[in-house]
């Protein structure tokens, strides 16, 4: 059984239909890569997952039960994390404080922490700075550490290299791969080649609708369907 | 020579900044007085006036940085407040008079907490029932929070009447400390001392408890926080019922100061805080401390060197720091 | 708009001109110095509510200095009449100088505080009217302070001023009404009203009301259009403030006294809160409707009150409550029940009746 399943999904945001029918499966483990357009409803399906736009009709299933319209908060303590493109650090506080924030019962397990050293050794640097001084790339390794300081079935990371040095990406590349072995990412990705790299599953969204599901082996190969889903020309 | 002009300035940077303002107008206003003795007295006044307007301006800076709520009606709790511990302080006035100093903090203690509780429960109401429908619609909220105040003031109209109500002091806070030719009202040492131990405990709450990570947290960024599992709604209510209780804290020992009070006490205080809160930055604390001091200070200093300009010289305060910095001096991290 | 074909739209219509035309007529149909008055206080409010209405309905700004302006308007006419004497030029140069200092006010306001948020703007102005009104009891020599100031009208204003004689020299009556300068009063303050409403009714009909529609639904997007947003903002803040600033001046010169209770107290400000909150915001004719009703309701409710306060006499508070001086307590009360379940007011849900059928 999958660990996510979005079925027919729709999202309205004010008046505007973001999304019409969203239906893709995320299997348990590995990284599933979310690809599409700009504009084409991908953030907004990560928010919809997360609780922070309320879809109607249709249904999350995440483990067997629906969450649809359930509150954002009561969905992260299903297991659920969002790494939000703009990152969401709390910047007047310091990157302790925004780690501690993100524990369950406010203490810090030693082992987790000791990965996240390893992963990201910036923020051990910068442990007491507060984080708004933060580069962008650390800012981004403070996001993803926070997703993963509570143990979680299902990370949901939004365009994690926009902006970012081509450095920074590739140990990026190598954390999400690690914390793929035991967690499941679903990834929203523009960077193909980053997206390429990591993605099992994979799913495009066009104009608010999947417009193809199946796995990443089949579609990089695929270079025809993908300038007729990707190219900003189609 | 160059390193150290840079330390200099890195140290001031960091003690200070803009925190040095008050200390700033306080010199320029120490060489425009001239008289020592009524420098330090017009001082004394200023820093307890500023610290009772920040117990007032507090909590509406925290609620609107916390929930974008900008609640119009905040005066009432100051108001109310202030008439609750009267009618308290009046009720207990054998308690005031006595020649036992535990009596007489007794009864100023239970004023006290009378406005307190009913601040928190009037500030429950406020949130649940006026407020909470009407989230993330401004227009309606300064229009809804607005008709709260009318009939806010009308009760108050109504209870206590429209005459001036005399608001008994306890006996230990009557006079003042004469100090060679300075004098101090000892109220109004008590005031700055009770308005700073406040600040104290936000301060510590803020920067030292979970809940307080989550307040700062919050302000910055409302979603997030839910997206890490916390309802931010109820945490809102608290802080609703913590900021309009400090209000009416306020509004009961702006009474004591002012010894005399009517119904126009809200609405006077209102303007005030307006002006506080824009000057700190909306969702500081630390901003909202150091717009209360300034604006006390500049009160008692223009009130004495220029008296017809004490009421317009907020005014002109704001407009030079809005010009200055349009967010304020120290607005919360966006 | 659909909507202004609506019955409900017709309805409210023809309300509109049904209250025109009592006003109109008042001196004839209401033959006693109290209710004229309240159709001239009538009228100066239409102004005042319509004025606010383009910003609150439609701009979708909140501002609570529009008393302010009304002083600003009222105090020019009241110190020229007094300094220079009851004469035309007096009434200019009142006029002039109260327009002068809206219009640099409202333009120093609007350009520090129209970049920011609504309710820093809300917060703003309502210091600067608190400020406007200490100023006004503290420049006692220019104002008259608390007490105001009381002149005399122009000649033709005054009430022993006959218009007509009849062949027996006494003043001529058409109706029965006395054609004295008190009439001729009331048509001034009627007609300068009426052309204001109906230049702040063209307004809104204007392709200016298109650019404010498309701001006020969705500020960003008519900034990437190429709207220069906080311009069209302050350009309607002046006009307000022009408006209300003559509607100042026309009731200082129906009045003969401007004090800080007829002319910049803030309860003239919750006045139009309500007047423009029950008409409905973003309709002008709402503007017509609130203000008759308030008005009315402030010169006969308390009356009623009195009655029901005597009636309550005996039970704890209650008489309290009801009496009249309380009345703002209810319309308080009132106006928030308004905003939760009206918000577009009686103007507003009238017309929207009948609109699918």
């Amino acid at each position: 059984m999958s660990l996510l399943s979005l079925n027919q999904m729709k999202t309205s945001i004010g008046q505007y239909h973001v999304l019409h029918d969203v239906t893709f499966e995320v299997p348990q483990g590995g990284v599933f890569v979310l690809l599409g357009r700009n504009g084409a409803g991908k953030t907004t399906t990560l928010r919809s997952i997360m609780g922070l736009w309320k879809p109607s009709p249709g249904s999350v299933t995440f483990k067997g039960e629906d969450i649809a319209g359930q509150h954002a908060s009561d969905i992260a303590r299903k297991g659920i994390a969002f790494v939000p493109e703009n990152m969401g650090v709390f910047g007047g506080l310091t990157v302790e404080e925004n780690l501690v924030l993100a524990t369950a019962k406010g203490k810090f397990d030693t082992t987790r922490l000791k990965r996240i050293y390893e992963l990201f050794p910036a923020l051990e640097q910068f442990w007491t700075k507060q984080s708004w001084s933060l580069s962008g790339g650390q800012k981004q390794m403070l996001s993803v550490a926070r997703a993963i300081i509570e143990p979680r079935e299902l990370i949901l990371i939004d365009e994690p290299t926009k902006g970012l040095a081509p450095s920074i990406i590739d140990a990026m590349a190598e954390a999400f791969a690690e914390i793929g072995q035991s967690t499941t990412i679903l990834l929203v990705e523009q960077n193909f080649n980053f997206a390429k790299r990591l993605g099992r599953g994979m799913a495009v969204i066009d104009d608010g609708r999947i417009a193809h599901t199946g796995s990443m082996a089949d579609f990089a190969a695929d270079t025809a369907l993908q300038e007729r889903l990707l190219s900003l020309s189609a | 020579m160059n390193q150290l002009s840079q330390t200099l300035g890195e140290t001031l940077g960091r003690i200070g900044g803009v925190n040095l303002l008050p200390v700033a107008v306080g010199l320029i206003a120490f060489v425009l007085i001239g008289a020592p003795s009524s420098w330090v007295t017009l001082t004394v006044a200023g820093l307890s006036m500023g610290m009772m307007i920040f117990l007032m301006a507090s909590g509406l800076s925290l609620i609107f940085g916390l929930m974008d709520v900008m609640n119009f009606g905040h005066s009432a709790f100051v108001s109310f407040g202030a008439f609750v511990s009267a009618s308290a302080l009046a009720y207990m006035s054998g308690w005031l008079g006595a020649d036992s100093i535990f009596l007489n903090i007794l009864a100023l203690f239970l004023a006290f907490a009378a406005a307190l509780a009913f601040g928190l429960v009037a500030g429950w109401f406020f949130e649940v029932v006026i407020i909470k429908p009407v989230y993330h619609d401004h227009l309606r909220q300064i229009l809804i929070t607005m008709g709260a105040l009318i009939v806010s003031e009308q009760i108050i109209l109504a209870v206590w009447g429209g005459a001036p109500v005399s608001v008994p002091r306890p006996a230990f806070l009557e006079g003042s400390w004469l100090l060679g030719d300075v004098t101090i009202e000892i109220y109004r040492a008590f005031a700055f001392a009770l308005g700073l131990a406040v600040y104290i405990a936000l301060y510590f709450v803020l920067k030292r408890t979970r809940i307080g990570l989550l307040i700062r947290a919050g302000v910055e960024n409302r979603e997030m926080v839910e997206a890490l599992g916390f309802k931010i709604n109820r945490l809102f209510v608290g802080v609703f019922m913590v900021g309009s209780a400090l209000a009416a804290l306020g509004g009961a020992m702006w009474a004591g100061y002012e010894t005399l009070i009517t119904p126009a006490l809200g609405g006077e205080m209102m303007i005030v805080v307006f002006i506080v809160v824009i000057i700190g930055g909306l969702g500081s604390v630390e901003g909202t401390l150091l717009g209360a001091i300034m604006v006390g200070l500049m009160a008692n200093y223009i009130g004495f060197l220029a008296p017809k300009l004490a009421l317009a010289s907020n005014m002109i305060l704001m407009m030079a720091i809005l010009l200055w910095r349009p967010s304020g001096l120290k607005p919360a991290v966006k | 708009m659909t909507q202004d074909t609506t019955k409900g739209a017709l309805f409210i219509k023809a309300t509109v001109l049904t209250l025109g035309a009592l006003l109109l007529f008042a001196p004839f149909l209401f033959q006693d110095t109290r209710s004229l008055e309240v159709a001239a206080r009538i009228c100066i409010f239409v102004v005042l509510v319509a004025s606010y209405d383009l910003l609150i309905g439609y701009t979708g700004i909140v501002s609570f200095a529009h008393t302010m302006f009304f002083g600003f308007g009222a105090y020019g006419a009241a110190i020229a009449l007094k300094k220079m004497g009851p004469g035309w030029d007096a009434v200019l140069v009142g006029t002039l100088a109260g327009l002068a200092v809206s219009i640099v006010v409202a333009i120093a306001v609007g350009l520090l505080s129209l970049r920011v948020k609504a309710i820093f703007f809300a917060m703003i102005t309502l210091a600067a009217a608190s400020v406007a009104l200490v100023l006004a009891s503290q420049l006692s020599d220019l104002t008259g302070g608390e007490d105001g100031i009381t002149y005399k009208a122009p000649q033709i204003f005054k009430t022993a001023t006959k218009l007509m004689v009849d062949e027996n020299g006494k003043v001529a009556r058409l109706f029965g009404v006395k054609l004295n300068g008190k009439l001729a009063a009331y048509y001034f303050v009627f007609a300068s009203c009426l052309a204001l409403f109906v230049l702040c009714l063209r307004m809104v009909g204007s392709p200016l009301g298109t650019v404010l529609k498309a701001i006020r639904e969705n500020e960003a997007r008519a900034e990437a259009i190429g709207y220069r947003v906080v311009a069209y903002r302050t350009f309607v803040f002046v006009i307000a403030a022009i408006a209300a600033s003559l509607a100042g001046t026309i009731y200082a010169v129906w009045l003969k006294y401007t004090g800080p209770d007829t002319a910049l107290s803030f309860t003239i400000m919750i006045d139009i809160l309500l007047m423009v909150v029950i008409g409905g915001m973003g309709t002008m004719y709402g503007a017509v409707i609130g203000a008759t009703l308030l008005v009315i309701a402030q010169y006969y409710l308390r009356d009623l009150m009195g009655a029901a306060s005597e009636a309550l006499h005996g039970w704890p508070l209650l008489p309290e409550l009801f009496a009249p001086d309380r009345w703002l307590l209810w319309l308080g009360i009132i106006f928030i029940l308004l905003v939760y379940f009206f918000p577009k007011g009686i103007a507003g849900t009238i017309s929207a009746m009948g609109a699918r059928s």
